[in-house]
């Protein structure tokens, strides 16, 4: 026990970022699962959202007006979200939709340092939740914890609406054959779309939850986005269990990884993704339904 | 490709920009060295994306490794320009086939991603590294000479000269391996790699030829580079450039190699001239050109001359 006495608060650290990197990059993950749209503005929804956050939820905020933040935030990322799959439907070719999205992502950076500045803000945690308990004798934030259960709650209803309910059979026919969903008479336009909202839905939800923990700045899309792609490509592109995998992994190796071993902190996480990529090209937990994949 | 680039129109192009330093002001001409140090580099990131098919983000590794030895050389062994390009350029190919045996192992995506994780790894490397300055940049190099003992280059037009060259030098490299049996097996792992094997080519030893080859000219571009700036920091190895070469390839239209260069120019100067303009806003305008592009130029600068079979995915 000695040695989780001792690094107890990087694991459990490690936990809440996890749980804050799967929101966001499961999204990324289903986009290009179904859409084949590796959208490099999904960073900006994330940070978006946080700036939301930094609008709307003050200081000694309620908890209600927390959660209403966040269901706006939600609706502005699916709002977003539809409007990036408009623009990307016409365009088939990885690298031009690279283009675009990257793009977007700049004129977004610029426009949020416009209106938000270029100090870093922070998002307030809701007060109800600001404290901390005791976790094994230690004091840790009830909020991260809260973040937890919130991501493991969203997780589970993402996995059965996918596996258990029609649409979800038909999101997941359109990530292995989305000429057969238009044979039988299901407009995969449809389907795109939605899936584009919801999961840069999450992205905002993600980023509004992070705003207590990474809070906001100019920048930070970037890194969040760097974030999301090992995630999704060390878990598998397309799959949520590959992207709550791969979230585990990358928030262990950037907290507890980064105290245990200081001075090779910035070469772990590329290190790691360098490895698992070269081990297993397709990621560790690869979307069962996806293409044999490999293009770009 | 045959088409591509009319011998007399090559010809002008290259009197004109060997005549530059005598019309231009210091000034653009340090602009104009900058556009070929970086131009040479989305030329290299195009042998890779457009000729092979191998959207990489990672040749500012090698593009480092080369701006890193040049500045070594300069500071601890000898200011000659001539030892830095070819102390630089065999070290940049070295790295890239030691990486690229790992490398070319990948394809599309997992290859962007994994050629990713090399770029930034050299960046961190550089950064962590006291050796060569760390955090605070390689500094105090020597400006540099072309003859043994001959003067240094001091005047932007000389180290322009210097840097066409290298640019020059660099460019006829990459277009002699595009045209050459080596370039047509690029294309052909572009287009379909699963065929070439029938054909009797090893595309792992295709692509590892291109990836050294490309890994050679990025570290001559980062020779050229130090040669101006007399400074390397990690800053120069950011994901961010990474990012702009790939999208200058795109810009450009990918597998020219002429178009890209094209694309560069336009992406330096949009970003570093026009923003002067609009104090602060170099990324904005960045951004609106990508948008804006994507859509007004479907095959990117050099576009309508390239005709790209659909690639066919595999069921």
């Amino acid at each position: 026990m000695g040695w989780l006495d001792a690094n107890l608060i990087s694991v459990l650290n490690g936990f809440a970022l996890a749980a804050l990197l799967f929101l966001i990059a499961v999204g990324l993950s289903l986009v290009f699962g179904t859409m084949d749209v590796l959208n490099l503005a999904h960073g900006s929804l994330s940070l978006i959202g946080a700036y939301l956050g930094v609008a709307l939820v003050d200081e000694d905020a309620s908890l209600g007006v927390f959660v209403l933040a966040a269901l706006l935030a939600a609706a502005v990322g699916a709002a977003l979200g539809a409007a990036l799959a408009a623009m990307t439907s016409a365009i088939n070719d990885h690298l031009r939709q690279a283009l675009l999205t990257l793009g977007v992502a700049l004129i977004a950076a610029d426009v949020l340092r416009e209106l938000f500045g270029s100090d870093p803000e922070r998002v307030s945690a809701p007060a109800a939740l600001a404290g901390s308990v005791d976790v094994l004798g230690r004091p840790y934030p009830v909020y991260r914890l809260s973040v937890v259960a919130v991501a493991v709650v969203i997780g589970l209803v993402l996995y059965v609406v996918l596996e258990r309910t029609q649409a979800g059979a038909i999101v997941r026919a359109t990530v292995a054959d989305r000429g057969m969903v238009e044979a039988i008479g299901i407009r995969s336009q449809v389907v795109l779309l939605g899936v584009f909202g919801v999961g840069a839905a999450l992205a905002t939800l993600g980023g509004l939850l992070a705003g207590p923990v990474l809070g906001a700045r100019p920048g930070l899309d970037s890194t969040v986005l760097l974030l999301a792609l090992v995630v999704v490509v060390v878990g598998g592109l397309g799959s949520v269990r590959g992207a709550l995998l791969g979230a585990l992994l990358v928030g262990q190796v950037q907290t507890l990884g980064v105290s245990l071993l200081p001075g090779q902190a910035s070469y772990l996480l590329f290190g790691a993704m360098a490895l698992v990529l070269l081990l297993r090209p397709r990621g560790l937990l690869p979307s069962p339904y996806a293409h044999a994949g490999g293009h770009a | 490709m045959r088409r591509a680039l009319a011998p007399g129109l090559v010809g002008a192009v290259v009197v004109v920009l060997v005549a530059l330093p005598l019309f231009l002001t210091p000034y653009p001409i340090s602009l104009v060295t900058r556009i070929l140090a970086f131009g040479l580099l989305v030329v290299s990131v195009d042998l890779l994306t457009g000729v092979t098919g191998l959207p990489s983000l990672g040749q500012i590794a090698y593009f480092g490794v080369g701006a890193y030895t040049a500045g070594m050389v300069g500071v601890h062994v000898t200011d000659n320009l001539v030892v830095q390009l070819a102390a630089g350029v065999a070290l940049a190919a070295l790295f890239a086939l030691v990486t690229g045996a790992f490398v070319v192992r990948t394809s599309g995506i997992v290859f962007l991603m994994v050629t990713l994780a090399v770029g930034e790894l050299t960046h961190r490397l550089a950064d962590g590294l006291d050796a060569v300055g760390g955090s605070n940049g390689l500094a105090g190099i020597p400006p540099g000479t072309v003859l043994p003992g001959g003067e240094p280059l001091l005047i932007a037009g000389f180290v322009y000269w210097w840097v066409l060259a290298v640019f020059l030098l660099g460019m006829a490299v990459a277009l002699v391996v595009s045209r050459s049996p080596l370039g047509r097996a690029m294309r052909g792992v572009r287009e379909a790699e699963g065929r070439l094997p029938a054909l009797g080519q090893r595309t792992y030893a295709v692509k590892l030829a291109a990836f050294v080859v490309a890994g050679a000219v990025a570290g001559a571009a980062g020779t050229a580079w130090t040669a101006q700036n007399r400074f390397v920091s990690p800053g120069d190895l950011a994901f961010s450039v990474s990012a702009i070469a790939l999208l200058s390839v795109v810009l450009g239209g990918a597998g020219t190699l002429w178009g890209p260069l094209l694309g560069a120019a336009v992406v330096i100067v949009v970003r570093d001239e026009l923003a002067a303009y609009v104090a602060g806003y170099g990324e904005l305008l960045l951004g609106i050109l990508f948008v804006v592009a994507v859509y007004a130029l479907p095959r990117g600068i050099a576009g309508s001359r390239l005709r790209r079979v659909p690639s066919v995915r595999p069921a």
